[in-house]
């Protein structure tokens, strides 16, 4: 067989429960990076996202990995968690990284890394979504405002006001009441994103916070969560350029090196 | 479809048509967990058929023995002493049950935030699901936790109950009473049973019970080789057979499988490759058919190598002193070796932890999965504990709460394959 290190390349694939990211390395580094949402056809829109993509090790990850593995038999596919790809891909972004927290669709992870980066310890949700980035979806709509813009919002607030339910259900139905009240939405949008930060906070607490802390996944992106958590820790958290691709990143950082 | 052994069923007032359902989904059940998988002990077609049969003919032979006057007694614990109850020539038989099924039934009367445990027996017996419940003279309960503490008074509506005072701390006063509630169940066996207990009926039915803990024992040493001749799934199940399968026939069988297991281990055969991760589970029991989580680790290329727990070692770890010449001496060593087990009902329990850990390295596991039960509160406070003690001795513990449900298999196998890529 003719060696073409050169051009070998390397692909991780984090299907989530909301969003597919594809993450393409070659000797040189990132060579690609593309994101789609998982729809209800994950398959057919890890395909899409696959794309031209020929031979060459794929490390698929998020809670899709198993299916996508026997799925896509023809290359050559591996599996890894999404505690170990979030770990990787927050470790290879920031080597110093001790605490990697992400909040994705469905669940949340607290890790927390030893000095040389392996993983030693981690906590997870129990099975339900609430503190999720499902939980401020739902909310963002409840209050009409773009998810892409909710924490924005949120900042607006004046006042802060404790909803005390996590779950999603109740808390809506909280939220509902408390405009009924005149409540300011604002105000509102800021009690919810203060409820998901208070979650997360014992989580990080029972797994032990040690700095740097790295905050991925799609919540990330959300000032308002990032704001409130750097509060409440006294400390700041790293968020990645692009949170949402540490776990794909991470998983095609395995293939490439093994772990 | 009419099964073989439903006039006997119906004389025991089952609901037939929900326990062919009860059935066929354990067969299923079984046939994904067990019949699987490769490579599998000769001696495991002896529990395979037990199992196919456990509510058949185990169940026929129950009533045979019944029928020429014997007595059948059920229990929820480890700590009711089985010896009494052979020594009066009687039958003890397990009944925790660990399927979801009779759920809906019990919670009609126990609360929803109760253990799985606890609403699997009482919603076996509203159901009218279980034919060991059903062939029972006497059901003995015991005051372990809170949870069957007041199970039991509900339980004793629809079936007659006995309770043991179990003591929750170790001193000398509370052996008293371990020794007085002795006493106590020794009378009532024998008066359910009609026969006296004798010095030499006691020291038979000690050797015999002896026996069954050794050759549980054996299996322990055997499967802790590397590679591991025997899954863990597999010695969960003769555990779990040992509550329900006749005392001497099942000593013999395991025998001969401990036999086989020797074979395979000199010849360094294993059910998966040499040096498979060695993890070990501690924390609640696992009754039949909740083989969830050993399933779950198991096929996330892991092998289980021991059970910390009351259809585990604790039920097998300490064997009753066969020195005692008189009935009063031997109540004794009944009493003491029963005062040893670890169950964390008691307050402090600091042997479970030294165990755990003493456990842990003879058994050289890459980590430790502690099982509890949703509101299980004493294993749950526990579980804290024991990850201080395992990871100061550099060994990780992953904590997992879950019940019999099957909606939280994809999060388990997320957390469990995390946890084995962690200890690689």
């Amino acid at each position: 067989m003719k060696s073409r290190s050169k051009d070998q390349t390397v692909a991780g694939i984090d299907i989530g429960s909301r969003s597919i990211e594809l993450v393409v390395l070659n000797a040189d580094g990132i060579l690609r990076q593309l994101k789609t949402p998982t729809t209800f056809d994950p398959l057919g829109q890890c395909r899409r996202l696959m794309g031209e993509l020929e031979g060459g090790r794929v490390i698929a990850t998020g809670y899709g990995r198993k299916l996508f593995a026997e799925s896509f038999g023809q290359m050559d596919v591996s599996t890894i968690t999404e505690i170990q790809a979030y770990a990787l891909g927050a470790r290879f972004l920031h080597p110093e990284a001790r605490t990697v927290l992400d909040i994705g669709g469905q669940d949340t992870k607290v890790i927390s890394l030893s000095e040389t980066g392996k993983v030693f310890k981690f906590e997870m949700n129990d099975r339900c979504a609430a503190g999720t980035g499902k939980f401020l979806e739902f909310m963002a709509t409840a209050l009409q405002v773009p998810l892409e813009s909710f924490g924005e919002y949120a900042l607006r607030s004046d006042r802060r006001i404790a909803i005390s339910s996590m779950c999603t259900v109740f808390a809506e139905s909280e939220a509902t009441s408390l405009m009924a009240r005149g409540e300011r939405p604002e105000n509102i949008a800021m009690g919810l994103h203060m409820a998901i930060v208070q979650r997360t906070i014992a989580m990080l607490r029972r797994v032990g916070v040690s700095a740097p802390v790295v905050f991925a996944g799609g919540v990330a992106h959300n000032p308002c969560v990032v704001r409130l958590l750097e509060e409440q820790l006294g400390q700041p958290v790293i968020v990645p350029g692009n949170p949402d691709m540490v776990g794909a990143l991470g998983a095609a950082i395995c293939g490439k090196n093994g772990f | 479809m009419p099964n073989i052994h439903d006039a006997m069923w119906e004389k025991l007032n089952l609901d037939l048509e929900a326990h062919a359902g009860l059935l066929e989904v354990l067969g299923k059940f079984y046939g994904d967990i067990y019949m699987s998988q490769q490579g599998r002990l000769k001696g495991m077609e002896y529990l395979d058929f037990v199992l196919s049969e456990v509510h058949g003919l185990r169940i026929k032979e129950l009533q045979d023995a019944k029928a020429s006057g014997k007595k059948v007694v059920g229990t929820f614990c480890v700590f009711v002493p089985e010896e009494i109850v052979l020594a009066a020539g009687g039958i003890q038989v397990g009944l925790c049950a660990g399927a979801e099924i009779g759920k809906g039934e019990a919670e009609k009367v126990l609360p929803r935030n109760t253990c799985a445990l606890i609403k699997s027996f009482v919603g076996f017996k509203l159901a009218k699901l279980c034919p060991f419940i059903e062939s029972c003279d006497l059901i003995v309960g015991e005051t372990t936790c809170d949870g069957k503490k007041k199970a039991y008074e509900i339980f004793s509506e629809y079936s007659p109950v006995y309770v043991m005072e179990i003591p929750q701390m170790k001193n000398a006063s509370d052996r008293q009473l371990w020794k007085s509630e002795l006493l106590r169940f020794k009378s009532q066996v024998e008066e359910t049973t009609g026969n006296k207990i004798t010095a030499d009926s006691l020291k038979d039915a000690i050797h015999l019970l002896n026996n069954r803990r050794r050759v549980l024992q054996r299996l322990n040493r055997l499967r802790a080789a590397d590679p591991g001749p025997i899954s863990g799934r597999d010695a969960l199940l003769i555990n779990q057979i040992s509550f329900y399968d006749d005392p001497v026939r099942f000593t013999t069988k395991i025998g001969e499988l401990c036999d086989e297991l020797d074979e395979r281990v000199k010849s360094g055969t294993g059910i998966a490759p040499e040096g498979t991760t060695r993890l070990m589970l501690s924390g609640c029991p696992m009754a039949v058919p909740n083989w969830k989580l050993p399933y779950v680790i198991e096929s996330s290329g892991a092998i289980i190598v021991g059970e910390e727990s009351c259809i585990g070692t604790r039920n097998t770890r300490d064997l009753v002193d066969e020195g005692g010449r008189t009935l009063d001496d031997m109540l004794d060593s009944i009493v003491d070796r029963y005062m040893r087990i670890d169950c964390a009902c008691f307050t402090p329990n600091t042997e479970r932890l030294d165990n755990i850990v003493n456990m842990a390295l003879d058994l050289n596991v890459k980590g430790v999965i502690h099982y509890g039960l949703s509101f299980c509160q004493p294993y749950a406070m526990e579980a804290f504990k024991v990850e201080k003690a395992l990871t100061g001795a550099g060994i990780p513990m992953l904590s997992i709460e879950t019940d019999y449900s099957m909606e939280d298999v994809e999060q388990l196998k997320t957390r469990v394959e995390a946890f084995i890529e962690m200890t690689r």
